[in-house]
Formats: structure tokens, sequence, C-alpha cells
């Protein structure tokens, strides 16, 4: 039987609103709660990771907003185009398996890329996704009594060269968009059924409520 | 007095290590059953481990930023009753 979770549309929201959301979800999911999927976009900001270094960010005079998070990772950028997905899940559903979990995540870029032709993959000792040499999505998460947050981000029409501000991830890489990729305009809004619907078929879950606004 | 060795949880196929984030309680510290003492950092994830006994937190065994095996004792509590 499909496992019944909630997915919760955030739209264009402040980090720090989004990551206020997530805890409150997260109290529900350890609590017994649904299993939820926040989907939104961010506003400029900078997240640094556990362990991630602030040296990563290698522009001095940066004035994009920096904040220290709880998840595993070192600093990425989240900007408006860019899909920001936060499954609050019990992994008690997926075998107690961060790497399992992980894979999963991945396997959703991957798969929702290839719908549009788009051949993208893993690299070994990596993780994120890659098209080419490129970064195309990056994970983080954070787990509390096995119940994963934080998330996955996907370069859907991005502004790209505000990457050139860090080290992705700790990382000399370069990164891609959706729309680079294709030398067209996509919206996030366009692609987040698609999303979802690769979500579900993945994690094995079915929807009981769909597009709730905070 | 009885004795609680908290350590490194089974965290997945193939993951044998962890590096130690960041302690949330120091030595000596009252902890609860479900507090979150400690936050492991493995695979880009970062997992809260919960003390798994009341108590006090006696011996912090392995320091922050260090790295641990799966099954090496964290930390050494002190049960409480």
């Amino acid at each position: 039987m499909k496992n019944k979770y909630i997915v919760k549309d955030l739209g264009l929201i402040e980090y720090s609103l989004a990551y206020q959301k997530q805890k409150e979800c997260l109290s529900q999911v350890i609590a017994g709660g649904k299993d939820t999927l926040l989907i939104c976009e961010h506003p400029n900001v900078l997240t640094l990771g556990r362990l991630g270094k602030a040296t990563n960010i290698l522009n001095k005079q940066n004035i994009i907003p920096v904040i220290e998070v709880d998840r595993g990772g070192d600093v990425t950028l989240h900007s408006p185009g860019q899909i920001v997905i936060y499954p609050v899940f019990n992994l008690k559903h997926f075998k107690k398996d961060i790497r399992l979990y992980v894979n999963i995540l991945e396997q959703v870029a991957i798969d929702f890329l290839g719908e549009f032709g788009i051949s993208a993959c893993r690299k070994p000792d990596e993780i994120g996704i890659y098209v080419e040499n490129n970064k195309i999505a990056s994970i983080g998460i954070g787990i509390k009594k096995w119940v994963a947050y934080h998330g996955i981000s996907i370069n859907i029409n991005n502004n790209i060269n505000l990457f050139s501000d860090i080290r992705p991830c700790g990382l000399d890489v370069g990164m891609v968009s959706l729309s680079k990729l294709l030398a067209r305009d996509i919206t996030v809004d366009s692609i987040k059924v698609k999303i979802i619907n690769i979500f579900e078929r993945l994690f094995d879950l079915e929807s009981v409520r769909i597009n709730e606004n905070i | 007095m009885k004795i609680f060795e908290l350590k490194v949880p089974v965290l997945g196929e193939g993951i044998e290590s962890a590096i130690v984030a960041c302690w949330h309680f120091k030595e000596g510290d009252k902890v609860a059953l479900e507090d979150d003492v400690v936050e492991l950092v493995t695979a880009k994830a970062s997992f809260s481990v919960p003390a798994g006994s009341a108590g006090i937190l006696k011996k912090i065994l392995i320091k922050e930023k260090q790295e641990a095996k799966i099954s090496d004792v964290l930390a050494v509590i002190e049960v409480s009753g």
C-alpha cells in the first residue's frame, strides 16, 4: 500500500520562514504525522551546512545573506528560479538507510531531467547530480529521530552567474540550469507537477492534499 | 553506578563512519532519554543522536571535528535512578 503524504507548495518564500515551516512539519512527523513534501523557491540566500567553511564564500564583498543551517554539506546558493524541495519524511519507511534515501533523492533529479531528454548522472564519491561536468542539483539533509528534513535543489531558470561567488558544496565546479541546457525559458511553476509525480513514483507515495499554501 | 555507552548508530549501507559536528551538551550536564546530544555528519546528512538513556553526560570520548566509526562509543552516560 502506498504511503499517504502531504504536499505543500510554499511558493517564493524567505529561507527563514520556510525553515520554520520545515521545523513545524518535522515535529509533526516525529509525533507520528504524515510525511510532508514542501516545495518552494527562495529569494537570494547562501546557506552554510554543518562543517561548511566560510572560506568557500569567495566574494568578500558578498551582499547576499548567509545563514548557517543544520544540514550536511557545505555552502550553497538559493535564488528565484531554482526549485527547492524539502521532503520531511520518516526514514523508517526507507529502511533507516541514509545512503538509500540520498540515492532516491538523486534519482528524482535524474528522472526529472530525463523527461526533458537530458542525460544526468552521479559522480563517484560526490553527492549531487551533474550534466556532463556541470552540477545541476545539490543535496543536503538533516535527520532527527530518523525523520529527514532539508533536501534537494534543482536549477531551473535561476541566475547561474551568482554561483561564481562561492565554491558550491566546497567544490570547484561549474553550475548549469535546465533553461540553459534547453536554451529556452522554463519556469519553476511549470515543472512542479512533474517533480511531484516523480517523488510519488520513486518514494511510493500517494498525496492526500496538494497545494496547501501557508 | 550504571553506565550507558552512547554509540554511533548504524546509518545505512556503505556508511562506515561519520564526523562529530557538534555536541549540544557538555560533560556534567543532565540529559533526558530523548535529548539530541550530539550531531554527526556523513554523506551530506547531519544526524542528531539522542541520549538513549537519562542521566549525566559523564565523559565525551570523541570531540568535535573528529571522525568516529559505526559502533564507536561517543560518550559515556551515568544512568540516573
